[in-house]
């Protein structure tokens, strides 16, 4: 069988079961595929003897007839999991070398499920970032292309390498976490799918964390029944995370009916940004129609503080992000400054921390500290916690409203070429997650699905938002509007 | 509110982050347009709101207190940077 990389988790799980293909099989087309995508600087650490021991015991579960959810599919691991004696340095040169004595919770989960970890993927360090040009790796560069043109384009971020790494089909799905956005964002920017699922579903044990009250895991796959599968490996209680919920996690794949008759779907109007592209308009209007063609009612809601969500987002990330990388001081794991004649663990600190964090890094450390410090403490932060109070609420409102659903752009534009916003400040960049931030604020369910392609031939993609703990219904809505679009766009090999 | 080069300075040391003389009015600036953007949230009526603590509805759970973990030395040290007879080893911090 040729070209076994391109398939989708849902395809190769049932090749397999069926004895078609192997896992080795499947696992080597993947292999090659990576290492003949270095351009693309998506997998910056391979692991390619583990991924074949892993193979070899999944094809031997497989004849024994004991074979879990991802028995033998081989994924990529976001460089934010650890992952057990296999680099895991969260892109930042703070933790070159870092090789984990353990094993994060979701990647370890995957393993039982009966995954096969390809490698670790690029992505901006410590997950701060929109477009993967803050990594120690170098950027991770976007399969896609405008029609036409060379320029190098963003994957998005920060999960962009997991992105770049699914749209090129060298691997079969990967794990990507989001903290404003960088799930969903970088899989609208490569025509993929990605779900952010309700905070506290996925364990952040283990995750290199950066915002904590933020941060969730999920899948980033070809389909939404792919989607469906990875993420119901990825979910459930763990006790080493006191924000996980001991939740029973249903069967997704099996509430995938592309029924939606009834369902309420809300298109909020604070969403419809002053100056927002026509193709972006556009793309949402055919998502909506498409819908109501399903059997949905479409409803106009309004949710009147999403203004405010990216602002507090940016009070609330930082001070979260300052604390958190408070434990990056040269004593305990990665880099330690070389220190001068004379320096005290001050200096070391200091120059630790200098030479460790990137610019993008140092900045959001620096501004939560700020925030967060003797003075302003009420005036940034207790407001900001505030709002993210108001923000949920327009939420709940609107839940508690009847609606099911809602409809958002995921992205304000398609990917933009690498280094194109280099002049830009800082916020402009930060605008990218302005349609996704509302939801990590909130807790919520989240999925961003491809539906169309702008004129330059770049993929779109739209955001729906669910109801807490109702990833299901949400997945299946989602896998209406997937079905409606019917989008199959690939890029065109040129790496 | 306007943050000049001494106040980022003093941030910078607060946390713990080496900025050399020259970086610092950059910086002053760069916190300026962040802080400028956070500065919509005074807009907000935020009277009678409670700051949120947990997005989910949930306290948080509690584990017994007994020893589950332990004798793990060499896993603990392995990544350090500097280790000497079953230590982290710093500067001299005691003078």
């Amino acid at each position: 069988m040729s070209e076994l990389n391109k398939l989708g988790l849902a395809e190769a799980r049932d090749l397999l079961r069926k004895g078609e293909t192997t896992s080795v099989e499947l696992t080597e087309a993947c292999l090659k595929a990576i290492d003949a995508a270095d351009a693309l600087n998506s997998f910056v650490h391979k692991t390619p003897d583990i991924a074949l021991e892993r193979a070899r015991a999944a094809d031997a579960r497989l004849a024994a007839g004991d074979a879990p959810a991802m028995c033998g599919l081989p994924i990529g691991i976001k460089d934010l999991f650890c992952t057990k004696g296999v680099d895991s340095q969260a892109a930042s040169n703070i933790l070159k070398g870092f090789k984990p004595e353990y094993e994060s919770t979701v990647s370890g989960k995957l393993q039982e499920a009966g995954a096969v970890m390809l490698g670790k993927l690029n992505m901006d360090e410590f997950a701060m970032g929109s477009s993967n040009e803050t990594s120690a790796y170098g950027d991770a560069i976007s399969p896609w292309r405008r029609g036409g043109e060379e320029t190098p384009l963003t994957p998005g971020g920060s999960s962009g390498g997991s992105a770049a790494a699914v749209a090129a089909d060298l691997c079969l799905a990967a794990t990507g976490t989001d903290t404003g956005g960088s799930i969903r964002q970088p899989a609208a920017f490569t025509g993929t799918v990605g779900i952010k699922p309700t905070y506290g579903r996925c364990s952040r044990w283990g995750i290199v964390a950066f915002a904590s009250s933020l941060d969730q895991a999920g899948p980033m796959t070809k389909s939404v029944r792919d989607a469906a599968i990875m993420l119901e490996a990825m979910c459930g209680h763990d006790a080493k995370d006191s924000t996980s919920v001991d939740l029973a996690v249903p069967n997704f794949e099996a509430m995938l009916t592309g029924d939606i008759k009834g369902k309420k779907i809300g298109i909020p109007r604070e969403y419809r940004m002053d100056g927002m592209p026509e193709e972006i308009a556009r793309l949402w209007d055919d998502g909506a129609e498409m819908l109501k063609a399903a059997g949905a009612e479409i409803v106009e809601i309004s949710l009147p503080h999403t203004k405010y969500a990216l602002p507090a987002y940016y009070v609330i990330a930082p001070a979260e992000a300052s604390s958190n990388l408070a434990r990056y001081d040269g004593v305990r794991f990665g880099h330690r400054a070389t220190l001068a004649q004379g320096d005290g663990i001050t200096e070391m600190y200091e120059k630790t921390r200098a030479e460790g964090f990137g610019h993008e890094v140092q900045r959001r450390v620096m501004v939560g500290t700020y925030v967060l410090s003797a003075g302003f403490y009420d005036a940034y932060y207790n407001r900001a916690r505030r709002v993210r109070t108001l923000i949920k609420k327009d939420f709940e409102d609107v839940f508690a409203a009847g609606v099911d659903a809602i409809l958002t752009p995921a992205t304000p534009s398609a990917a933009f070429g690498l280094g194109e916003m280099s002049d830009a400040d800082p916020v402009k960049m930060y605008l990218n997650d302005v349609f996704t931030v509302t939801v990590n604020l909130a807790g919520l369910p989240g999925i961003s699905v491809p539906t169309g392609l702008d004129a330059q031939g770049l993929p779109l993609g739209l955001q729906l938002i669910g109801r807490p703990w109702d990833e299901g219904d949400l997945l299946n809505t989602a896998y209406a509007l997937e079905q409606s679009a019917g989008f199959v766009a690939k890029p065109a090999r040129w790496w | 509110m306007s943050i000049d080069q001494s106040t980022a300075a003093k941030v910078a040391k607060l946390a713990r982050i080496k900025v050399e003389e020259d970086a610092l009015p950059a910086l002053a600036e760069e916190f300026n347009t962040i802080l400028g953007f956070i500065e919509q949230l005074n807009e907000v009526d935020v009277e009678g709101v409670e700051p949120m603590t947990s997005v989910t509805p949930q306290r948080l759970l509690r584990r017994v207190d007994e020893v589950t973990d332990g004798s793990q030395q060499d896993k603990v040290l392995a990544n350090a940077p500097d280790a000497r007879e079953g230590f982290f080893a710093v500067p001299k911090v005691v003078e």
